[in-house]
């Protein structure tokens, strides 16, 4: 099963991955989580629908987001 | 016996540069200066090495940028309107402590002024040029020999210390013919070291940039302190300067390049009239011979300077001699070129008449 | 479990210090990927800019020179024509490429120079605080613009695609945007193409790529690849403009 690994103190939150980027859409900003710079970073909402396409990677400027499989 | 040509000052630099193991020029046509390109074209081509012709001198001063930067000799050549277009490359070049050699051709300024000789880039050579706190080592030669000999000290001189190296030569030399002799063996470019910190990929090394920038608080502050460290050096090690007749002098005529040699005819029509005159030709004007006029002034009366401007090496002489000597002026801006009997009548207006 | 997307070893382990939403940052992680898939990274020599990316000289993993603003492609001849092994890109924003360094760049064109333009086109100046550039669009607001741009005061934007198109000696010149997977995906290789140009000494390869910058822009991040699709790439449609290659078949 694929896996999508978001670096929280990378992430800017800048949502680019969030929109409609994620085919199966588990991505989402955290309303509740900040990191040391300030911002709400991606997390997986539902990991075990992730199919590894690495389109959230592809779109991250950081890149904070690594996909495993 | 070394061979021996008749030729155009600007065909000795080209000489001298090719002499200096240097393969790589990148130039914009502009009078006087003209031959340089022209005959370099030819040279390199022969030697296999690199000649650009660029849209501006701004590309130019990059190309060399990047040159230098892949640890390559690099030179280009131009004139003073022309060097005006490259002090911004010349202040990055300083900022990133890269040698390349520069030729000015001088020519009358301001604006585009005309195509004649002139020495009216003085300040702009050896005050740095462009923006921010930088020098350039400035080499003044006076013949066509100096023309093809001062490319190679201009470059061991700018690889020595990582610095921009210039020569300020201007449009009688470029133009002149004399006998130039080729004194040493060519350089043959594959015979110099490799840099340590040229770019070339970082193929089992470290990568290493080359960059003028530095946006950390206090770290431009520091690494700028560490270049005037090293033009300190430059200034301890490098004056250059001719002294002849000097020694019992009441008058010491300061002249470079052209000026020096008008200069040089009249000393020796006051020497011919029992006058004691010298001649003091600086041949770096950036580290200027500070030092020896400073002795100088200790027991010369009179100093006269000589200058194809309005007077801007006039504050040079004035500073290294710091009030112990009268400094007078005799100059000719906007493309004048003194003659001996001019100067001579100066030196006789300055010691009171005394034929 | 296999890592099969992750930072490429292309890139420093530095944290860019882009704003959020930068479209730097993919194009920079895109040409880090091909770094290493081409396997050229230890025989790069990258230039950086002037403007945000001037860092650029911090974030690539290979040698790096930070010219003149504007005056890279003339860095990139003075080094390529110096050491021809190397493979040179020059990173450039619209304000070094298309306003203070014009003439550099369509030279290099012409001259069918054996390097690698990459441009990054945002239609505004990001480091000095969104201003106009050479390439913000009519009626487009700018902190000099802000009514927006007028045509008739400052005229008009330039298509820089276009403007070399008309030159001859370029050799390959696509335009991409980077605001979705299928537009990275497309810049990514038209990226690769004008690497490999260079590497088979064919020439001068430029790749124009819409970018997002949602803080000189005003929008968010979403809001502004989403403008990319409505408005910026109407005015500047995406595609290829020279391949030599292909004509030369």
């Amino acid at each position: 099963m694929p896996e999508v690994k978001i670096l929280e103190e990378v992430c800017k939150g800048c949502g680019l991955c969030c929109d409609d980027v994620c085919p199966v859409d588990i991505l989402i900003l955290s309303p509740d989580t900040i990191n040391s710079s300030g911002y709400h970073p991606t997390v997986v909402t539902d990991m075990k629908k992730c199919i590894g396409c690495g389109y959230c990677y592809m779109i991250c400027p950081e890149p904070a987001i690594e996909v495993y499989k | 016996m070394a061979e021996k040509r008749l030729m155009y000052g600007n065909h000795a630099v080209v000489e001298g540069v090719i002499y200096a193991g240097c393969r790589f020029f990148a130039g914009y046509p502009i009078t006087p200066q003209n031959e340089i390109p022209e005959y370099m074209s030819i040279r390199m081509n022969e030697e296999g090495g690199v000649f650009l012709q660029t849209e501006s001198e701004i590309a130019a001063i990059n190309m060399l940028f990047g040159a230098a930067a892949a640890g390559k000799r690099a030179m280009t050549s131009s004139s003073s309107p022309g060097i005006s277009l490259m002090q911004e490359g010349i202040s990055y070049i300083a900022g990133a402590d890269m040698p390349v050699l520069v030729v000015n051709v001088v020519r009358g300024g301001p604006g585009l002024g005309n195509i004649a000789p002139a020495q009216s880039d003085y300040y702009q050579a050896t005050r740095g040029g462009g923006h921010g706190d930088y020098f350039t080592i400035t080499l003044a030669p006076h013949s066509g020999q100096e023309l093809f000999e001062f490319p190679r000290l201009g470059f061991e001189l700018a690889e020595k210390y990582r610095n921009p190296a210039l020569i300020l030569a201007d449009g009688l030399l470029g133009q002149m013919m004399e006998p130039v002799e080729f004194t040493y063996e060519p350089i043959d470019p594959t015979s110099l070291p490799e840099k340590e910190w040229a770019l070339s990929g970082c193929k089992g090394r470290e990568r290493r940039v080359v960059r003028s920038y530095d946006l950390r608080p206090g770290k431009l502050e520091d690494l700028n302190r560490r270049r005037f460290e090293k033009y300190e050096n430059i200034k301890k090690n490098e004056q250059r300067f001719r002294a002849s007749r000097c020694d019992d002098a009441d008058l010491v005529v300061v002249a470079y390049g052209t000026c020096a040699r008008v200069s040089d005819a009249a000393v020796r029509m006051a020497r011919d009239r029992g006058l004691k005159v010298g001649l003091l030709r600086p041949i770096s004007l950036w580290p200027f011979p500070w030092d020896v006029l400073g002795d100088m002034s200790k027991r010369v009366e009179h100093f006269l300077v000589v200058e194809m401007s309005c007077g801007q090496m006039i504050d040079d002489v004035k500073l290294a001699t710091e009030c112990r000597s009268k400094v007078q002026f005799h100059g000719r801006p906007g493309g004048g070129v003194p003659t001996p009997p001019e100067i001579y009548e100066k030196i006789l207006g300055v010691l009171g008449g005394t034929r | 479990m296999k890592k099969i997307f992750g930072r490429p070893a292309g890139l420093t382990e530095i944290i860019q210090r882009y704003c959020p939403g930068c479209g730097h940052g993919i194009v920079h992680r895109l040409i880090a990927e091909l770094l290493v898939e081409l396997d050229i990274r230890e025989r790069t020599v990258g230039i950086a800019p002037v403007g945000c990316s001037v860092f650029a000289d911090e974030y690539f993993n290979c040698d790096m020179i930070q010219p003149p603003h504007g005056r890279g492609p003339a860095v990139a001849t003075g080094i390529k024509r110096s050491r021809p092994d190397c493979v040179l890109f020059s990173y450039q924003g619209d304000g070094d490429l298309a306003a203070i360094g014009t003439a550099e760049t369509v030279h290099a064109a012409a001259r069918n120079e054996k390097i690698t333009v990459i441009f990054i086109n945002n239609a505004i100046y990001g480091m000095t605080g969104g201003q106009l550039a050479p390439t913000t669009l009519p009626g487009m607001r700018s902190t000099t613009s802000v009514k927006g741009r007028d045509v008739v005061k400052q005229g008009y934007p330039i298509k820089v695609c276009e403007l070399l198109s008309g030159v001859d000696g370029a050799y390959y010149l696509e335009r991409c945007a980077v605001n979705t997977p299928k537009n990275i995906i497309k810049t990514k290789k038209a990226l690769k193409t004008a690497f490999k140009n260079q590497m088979d000494d064919k020439g001068f390869s430029l790749v124009e790529i819409l970018s997002m910058c949602p803080t000189g822009w005003g929008v968010t991040p979403v809001q502004s690849k989403q403008w990319i699709d409505d408005v910026m790439s109407k005015y500047y449609p995406l595609g290829v403009y020279r391949d030599r290659a292909k004509e030369e078949k």
